[in-house]
């Protein structure tokens, strides 16, 4: 569900760290300093607990129970919530204020370097609205989480906010990603209008050897686009940034979200991405997220994804015989048409995500993205069911 | 902040329009095309275009926010971006980034067959002073390598090349070991009538990745007359080295052209069931060009391009109905022109650009070391009139570039500025061909309403955009299948 945060009991820490919680494994690998490593011995694992291991110099003990610490040494505890926690995870604490947080889960499908609060769009429906506070410090606080993360994991995500509004502080923490996670995908989801400076779009050439840009585009024309962002002048910055990014050589994915005026002009806009960003390698439809203001313009956004049905086989179809490769996100299959769904994928982070009770005896619950773990009746569409074995193809 | 409705968006809404052309649908005059410069298109009412061009639309219509997706019209400027227009432009013309990709070099013009309308000037048989001697082939491979284009296309024409095979062997060995340094992806095709086609050829083509175009008119009749050969066994021929070419090199490394005579007029679906029959999936028909015998023998052969149109429908119902009843078969040139229409993409077809194929796209080394724009020019050349020799292969191609043949061509090359092609629908999709219109109208710019090519282009384009409009779903896929593999095999712009 969200994000974990929780309260903490610790001693030996007053300012805010980052660490990551090792086991033996973590200490094996040799890829974390062990200043930064929080040994942990929750799991009373005699390994873990012979003198000379717990003597090395760590950063600190995770433990059940202060008496399990090594006497002087600094040591963290967790409530309840914070069972969770695993080893390989990376846990941020605050101890002044007796609280940790979750920044990075190994295993899970959705881990985020989050950037800035701040943002130079509104969008109606956004599901993170932005704050505009000062907090250029997330580069250095992020930089350091990047030293922390597995360096098998797969992929990362760096959102806000809007990322490029660090300016080259966002450089600064894909090189550094491209120095600790060399191997890992790096997705920023950018809205892109900062590339209309092209010299900006250029600073990105060969920064990380896995690096891609989800950019937003919500209309074929400006008046639909910038209406969906609140921002005037949006969209001619956007396409112009698209056309910057590519020509940096980077690779760019457009993400449509499924607002009901997108929808009703979303062939048109279909037909846009075809003849003017051909070069895209990936198209999102994406069903939208019941949260932040999207609850507030329930009236305005929402429509049923039901009632997509026709425009979205329309859209889909007309897209993939061209050879771009588009996928649906965040919409159940049951109100989707079969022949959509092998383009539907389970894209919800896991630890926002959730099926409802009329899922529990569906067949296909295992290959669907289910439905954001806030949905609530007015978000849910009418069409959820059970789908019965057999009835898929 | 507080959030602002729908219209706070719609920004100034007096528009200006931007560069556009339309013409009257030939099948329906109260409604017109309308095309932008980078070739987006729509259709709609004569009325609601006069509207349009009076500045009395309003944003609240739908077709005010087509015509602004498709860059027909522009709103608030200071919101809008012209960005996507020319990213478009880049694509469409892609063709110009590389320089010329298809390379032709004439081994012999000697030929076995006497066909009254070869375009080709052919010698007899025995006459080996039209073979293309080794210094200068050799010099011809040194030549190809200064072009810059990655990828180069080599294509052995004749007279019929294998009588020369020789040649061909010797071309193809310097080529690749030039090619071991080089590193450019080179693409054989012998264009033949596979006649006399040995295992000993085909061994070597196999070796080196050869296609074989060859020439097929349609049903045996059909065929024999068109290509008289004392014998009268041209078809069992060309039909026997299809066979063997597909048994050795695969079935899509054997590909077939049609050459439509007067005769070939009256037998519009003999022909394409002659393909059907013959195993093929693509079909091209392409009316006589006005050159080499042809020129000669226009009377007898020649027709006017109206015939050639009614043809070309008759033989595109046939071919769509086959398509339906489960047979796929694609017209090229259909798939060319479509492609123009339906995708932002250009193609690898030389004799449809703007700025001109001749000597950007296309470069034809001739047996004798003379080097021409294009086969239309070479054939010019063989009936007496060197107006585009662009040089020699003992010259360096900057030479080529600067010869005046080449100023020429350039200054007649761009259809978007030739008379009547500048105001024309369709020129955003169409080519400029400086050499035909000099062949048939003794002038590189020419005159286009007695222009045999521009009926052809507008006539096809015409008929194609008839048939887009009034088809079936079923047909509009048919339709659209052609266009979509021809833009998926077109250079894709690097950057935009």
């Amino acid at each position: 569900m969200r994000p974990l945060e929780c309260k903490i009991q610790s001693s030996g820490w007053d300012s805010p760290q980052q660490f990551k919680v090792a086991g033996l494994a973590d200490f094996a690998s040799g890829h974390y300093h062990l200043e930064r490593m929080l040994l942990d011995l929750r799991s009373h694992d005699a390994a873990l607990a012979s003198d000379n291991f717990r003597s090395l110099p760590w950063a600190g003990f995770l433990v059940e129970h202060p008496k399990d610490a090594p006497p002087g040494r600094p040591w963290l505890s967790l409530d309840v919530v914070g069972t969770s926690v695993g080893q390989g995870d990376v846990l941020e604490i605050q101890p002044r204020i007796s609280k940790a947080a979750l920044r990075y889960r190994r295993g899970g499908n959705g881990n985020v370097l989050f950037a800035t609060e701040r943002c130079n769009s509104y969008c109606v429906m956004c599901s993170q609205p932005p704050r505009q506070v000062e907090d250029d410090w997330r580069v250095a606080q992020l930089c350091s989480l990047t030293e922390l993360i597995d360096k098998d994991e797969i992929s990362l995500a760096i959102s806000g906010g809007e990322p490029t509004l660090l300016g080259t502080g966002l450089n600064r923490v894909i090189e550094t990603c491209a120095k600790t996670l060399p191997d890992t995908a790096i997705h920023v989801l950018s809205n892109g209008r900062r590339f209309a400076d092209a010299d900006y779009a250029r600073t990105f050439i060969d920064l990380h050897p896995s690096l891609s840009w989800g950019v937003p585009l919500y209309g074929s024309h400006y008046g639909l686009h910038d209406y969906v962002v609140q921002s005037a002048g949006a969209f001619a910055e956007t396409m112009r940034g698209l056309y910057a990014l590519n020509a940096a050589r980077q690779r760019i994915e457009i993400r449509v979200v499924l607002l009901r005026p997108v929808v009703e002009e979303l062939k048109r806009l279909s037909e846009y991405l075809y003849r003017n960003l051909p070069f895209v390698e990936h198209i999102a439809l994406m069903g939208l997220e019941p949260t932040g203001f999207a609850r507030a313009h329930h009236k305005d956004v929402w429509m049923d994804p039901k009632d997509m049905a026709p425009v979205l086989l329309d859209s889909v179809e007309y897209l993939a015989r061209r050879g771009l490769n588009v996928s649906l996100y965040n919409l159940p299959l049951c109100a989707l048409p079969q022949s959509l769904w092998p383009y539907a994928k389970r894209s919800i982070s896991d630890w926002k995500q959730r099926y409802l009770p009329a899922c529990q005896t569906c067949s296909v619950r295992n290959k669907c993205a289910g439905v954001f773990a806030w949905v609530t009746a007015e978000w849910t569409s009418r069409a959820i069911s059970p789908i019965k074995e057999g009835m898929e193809a | 902040m507080k959030f602002q409705p729908r219209q706070a968006f719609a920004g100034n809404t007096s528009y200006q329009l931007l560069p556009l052309r339309f013409r009257r649908l030939p099948w329906d005059r109260e409604r017109v095309f309308v095309s932008s410069m980078s070739g987006e298109w729509l259709i709609t009412s004569h009325d609601d275009l006069t509207r349009v061009v009076e500045g009395q639309i309003v944003p609240d219509e739908a077709l005010f926010a087509e015509l602004q997706a498709k860059h027909l019209l522009m709103a608030d400027q200071k919101r809008s971006t012209l960005a996507p227009i020319l990213s478009q432009y880049r694509t469409r013309k892609s063709y110009l980034e590389h320089g010329p990709s298809l390379h032709i070099f004439v081994v012999s013009l000697r030929c076995h067959h006497t066909c009254a309308y070869c375009q080709v000037s052919r010698q007899p048989q025995a006459n080996s002073g039209y073979d293309m001697p080794a210094n200068a082939s050799l010099k011809a491979v040194e030549r190809l390598f200064e072009w810059p284009s990655k990828t180069l296309t080599v294509e052995f024409q004749g007279g019929e090349p294998l009588l020369h095979f020789g040649r061909i062997r010797a071309l193809v060995e310097a080529i690749e070991k030039r090619n071991k340094y080089e590193n450019r992806d080179i693409q054989f095709v012998i264009a033949s009538t596979l006649h006399d086609l040995t295992d000993e050829q085909l061994a070597f083509m196999k070796g080196h990745r050869f296609q074989l175009s060859t020439s097929l008119d349609g049903p045996e009749w059909l065929h024999n007359a068109n290509r008289p050969r004392p014998e009268r066994d041209s078809y069992r021929r060309t039909l026997e080295g299809i066979e063997r070419g597909r048994k050795v090199l695969g079935e899509h490394a054997v590909s077939a052209l049609t050459t439509l005579t007067k005769r070939s007029l009256e037998a519009p679906e003999a022909i394409v069931e002659e393909y059907k029959k013959q195993g093929f999936h693509s079909i091209f028909l392409r009316p006589l060009s006005p050159y080499g015998f042809a020129l000669k023998t226009a009377n007898r052969n020649g027709y006017p391009i109206e015939d050639f149109l009614r043809f070309y429908a008759a033989a595109l119902d046939h071919i769509l109905a086959m398509n339906r009843s489960g047979y796929v078969m694609e017209e090229i040139y259909a798939g060319l022109l479509l492609s123009q229409l339906l995708s932002p993409f250009s193609h690898g077809y030389v004799d449809l650009r703007s700025p001109t194929g001749a000597g950007l796209g296309a470069v034809v080394y001739d047996y004798d070391g003379k080097v021409y724009p294009s086969d239309e020019a070479r054939m010019l050349a063989a009936m007496g009139d060197h107006s585009f020799v662009l040089g020699h292969v003992d010259q360096p191609i900057s030479e080529w570039l600067n010869s005046p043949a080449m100023a020429q061509i350039l200054q007649a090359g761009v259809a978007e500025a030739l008379p009547t092609c500048a105001d024309c629908a369709y020129v955003s999709m169409c080519g400029a061909d400086p050499v035909d219109h000099y062949a048939r109208q003794h002038d590189v710019i020419g005159h286009r309403p007695s222009s045999d090519f521009c009926r052809k282009q507008m006539g096809m384009f015409d008929h194609l955009l008839e048939r887009w409009d009034k088809s079936s779903l079923i047909e509009k896929r048919i339709l659209e299948s052609w266009a979509l593999r021809v833009a998926s095999r077109a250079p894709q712009a690097e950057a935009a």
